[in-house]
């Protein structure tokens, strides 16, 4: 049985203690990211945080000030978006040719690959449609396969799936998992939890700095405090600490205790009275940026 | 309860196509409704047709009780996902500017933490506070009707909770609100969802209500990849979650025979709202 999840030595990719300015401003402070092979690892944040500049690392793009990168070759590399990435002039079928030239792939296999991935993305209708008048979503979906056709060992996407319909979405993840079965790396951006839910592991970025990493399992086991319910937003200081979700109001005290045998069952305590919630890693990602905003773990740096 | 934004049989062709066909949709006051489609399944020709910007081929578009017009336009606010601002022009300047065409005199106050903005031009602002200055400027004639397009699109979860604090504290304080969005997160803060396929309306409900009893096949085997390939093979329908594959609309035992003899888990486990939305969407496409 094939075994990506352990790959052989030498594939984890990634970057350890990464500092990068641009001019006055610092984008990353010490980010450091394991990406190993057969795996998916989410790099997630707002606007701003440092996802790109990351992943400009990882795809050799941009010099770290300081730190290390560990990347393979770049013609084993693939990065969207590519700067030349798809002609707008030529058919979706041409671009894909094109592409496996200058990968050097044999003609024949090139072709049957470049094939079976338009039929799984639900392009295969429109290979011979002219790239620039592809939708957003196809446009989004020829660039990821272009970028996987050479079997690559590190696949590095920023916001592949940004502004792109669910149904687009489904095939984009539908590329990124064939991807990892074949035992890529797969790194992706994204501003969004429920997408970063299904990854392997996670990297949450807030103005430059990692708030968390780890499994999404591990990175809600590690919330410090606990989460309850409460019937309306708090006054007070209680107000900085509490947010609005799905119309109900969470309010996070950084000293509260979670129960932990009850955490890692996964449901709700059964004295749940006091109106205690099981977080989940939007609930925890929320926190570490409170606790950073409020400085209430960090000693009131802001 | 008078609907501030209401579609009754309302249908939009394009020649032989029906980009909108019999859509029945109402938004009440304090209500946030979310209204869920892949693109082309009619949601922008629908909100063009609640603006007033595109007539409708037949059944009928109110907003406030009367057909969409300049009147009704003063009523409501209305912020795309290009967040319509004036690059070159500072917030201020925005906010003045949009007060002067609302009529409503004095422009209001920029919210808290953009104060040391007012000055700059919009263009060179953070992505995020351009998008709060966008919402100030949708708010701040105190509209009956909020349209929102994917609105914290790019915003970490921080700051998009806190987007959606303005948003319900608008529909408390009375406004309706219509969000389009791609993202089930921003779905799940929605009162009640509409999705749309094609052009008509294939589900409304709660989130709850809308997944309802929809489950997959759970998989969870010592090697997805593996599992992955032998799924693959079968022709089934595969999406990656962790280290987990789900596999919805299949039978479990029709999953566990293309595993072999493969050492994995197979179960059923609910469905997903945006599990659910992709069968609405791709049962409509295939009718």
């Amino acid at each position: 049985m094939r075994e990506p999840e352990t790959g052989p030595a030498g594939t984890n990719w990634g970057a350890t203690e990464l500092y990068v300015s641009h001019g006055r401003t610092v984008a990353l402070r010490g980010v450091s990211l394991a990406a190993p092979a057969g795996q998916v690892t989410a790099v997630v944040g707002g606007d701003g945080a440092g996802k790109t500049t990351l992943l400009r690392c990882l795809a050799g793009s941009l010099g770290p000030d300081s730190g290390t990168v560990r990347r393979p070759p770049k013609e084993r590399s693939g990065y969207f978006p590519a700067s030349s990435g798809i002609y707008e002039d030529l058919t979706v079928a041409e671009n894909l040719d094109f592409r496996a030239n200058g990968y050097g792939l044999p003609r024949k296999a090139g072709r049957d690959r470049a094939a079976e991935f338009l039929e799984r993305a639900g392009l295969s209708g429109v290979a011979g449609r002219l790239a620039g008048h592809l939708s957003g979503g196809m446009r989004q979906k020829l660039a990821v396969i272009a970028a996987m056709l050479h079997r690559p060992d590190l696949l590095v996407l920023d916001e592949p799936t940004t502004g792109v319909d669910p149904v687009s979405r489904s095939g984009l993840w539908w590329l990124i998992a064939r991807a990892a079965a074949e035992g890529c790396a797969v790194v992706l951006a994204t501003t969004y939890l429920d997408e970063a839910e299904r990854c392997t592991s996670v990297l949450v970025l807030d103005g430059g700095v990692a708030l968390a990493s780890g499994t999404p399992d591990q990175i809600v086991s590690a919330m410090p405090g606990a989460l309850r319910a409460v019937p309306a937003k708090p006054a007070g200081d209680e107000a900085a600490l509490s947010w609005r979700r799905a119309g109900r109001w969470r309010l996070w005290d950084p000293a509260g205790l979670a129960d932990s045998a009850e955490h890692a069952a996964g449901r709700p305590p059964a004295g749940s009275a006091n109106g205690a919630i099981v977080p989940d890693l939007q609930d925890a990602v929320t926190v570490a940026a409170l606790a950073r905003q409020s400085g209430v773990l960090t000693g009131g740096a802001a | 309860m008078t609907a501030l934004a209401s579609c009754a049989g309302a249908t939009k062709r394009f020649g032989d196509f029906t980009a909108v066909g019999d859509v029945h949709l109402a938004v009440r006051p304090g209500e946030i409704v979310g209204l869920l489609g892949a693109n082309g399944a009619g949601k922008t020709t629908l909100i063009r047709m609640l603006l007033g910007l595109t007539a409708t081929s037949a059944g009928r578009v109110e907003l406030f009780g009367e057909p969409p017009s300049r009147q009704t336009r003063s009523r409501l606010g209305y912020v795309p996902q290009g967040l319509g601002l004036y690059d070159d022009m500072t917030p201020v300047e925005n906010m003045q500017f949009s007060a002067a065409v609302f009529g409503s005199g004095t422009a209001a106050s920029l919210p808290e933490g953009i104060g040391e903005y007012a000055t700059e031009l919009v263009g060179s602002l953070p992505l995020g506070v351009q998008r709060r200055v966008a919402f100030a400027q949708a708010l701040a004639h105190r509209p009956d009707l909020l349209i929102l397009d994917e609105p914290t699109s790019g915003v970490d979860p921080l700051g998009r909770a806190r987007l959606w604090e303005t948003i319900a504290d608008a529909a408390d304080g009375g406004a309706g609100v219509l969000v389009t969005t791609h993202y089930m997160e921003e779905a799940q803060e929605c009162g009640r969802l509409v999705i749309m396929a094609d052009g008509r309306v294939v589900a409304e409900g709660t989130a709850a209500q809308i997944v309802g009893s929809g489950q997959v096949v759970l998989v969870q085997a010592e090697s997805w990849s593996a599992a992955f390939g032998a799924l693959e093979g079968a022709g089934l329908q595969v999406a990656l979650a962790g280290r987990s594959l789900r596999v919805p609309g299949a039978d479990p035992a029709v999953v566990r025979l293309a595993l072999g003899d493969m050492p994995a888990t197979v179960r059923q486990v609910p469905a997903t709202l945006e599990e659910r939305f992709f069968e609405l969407s791709s049962q409509r496409q295939q009718a």
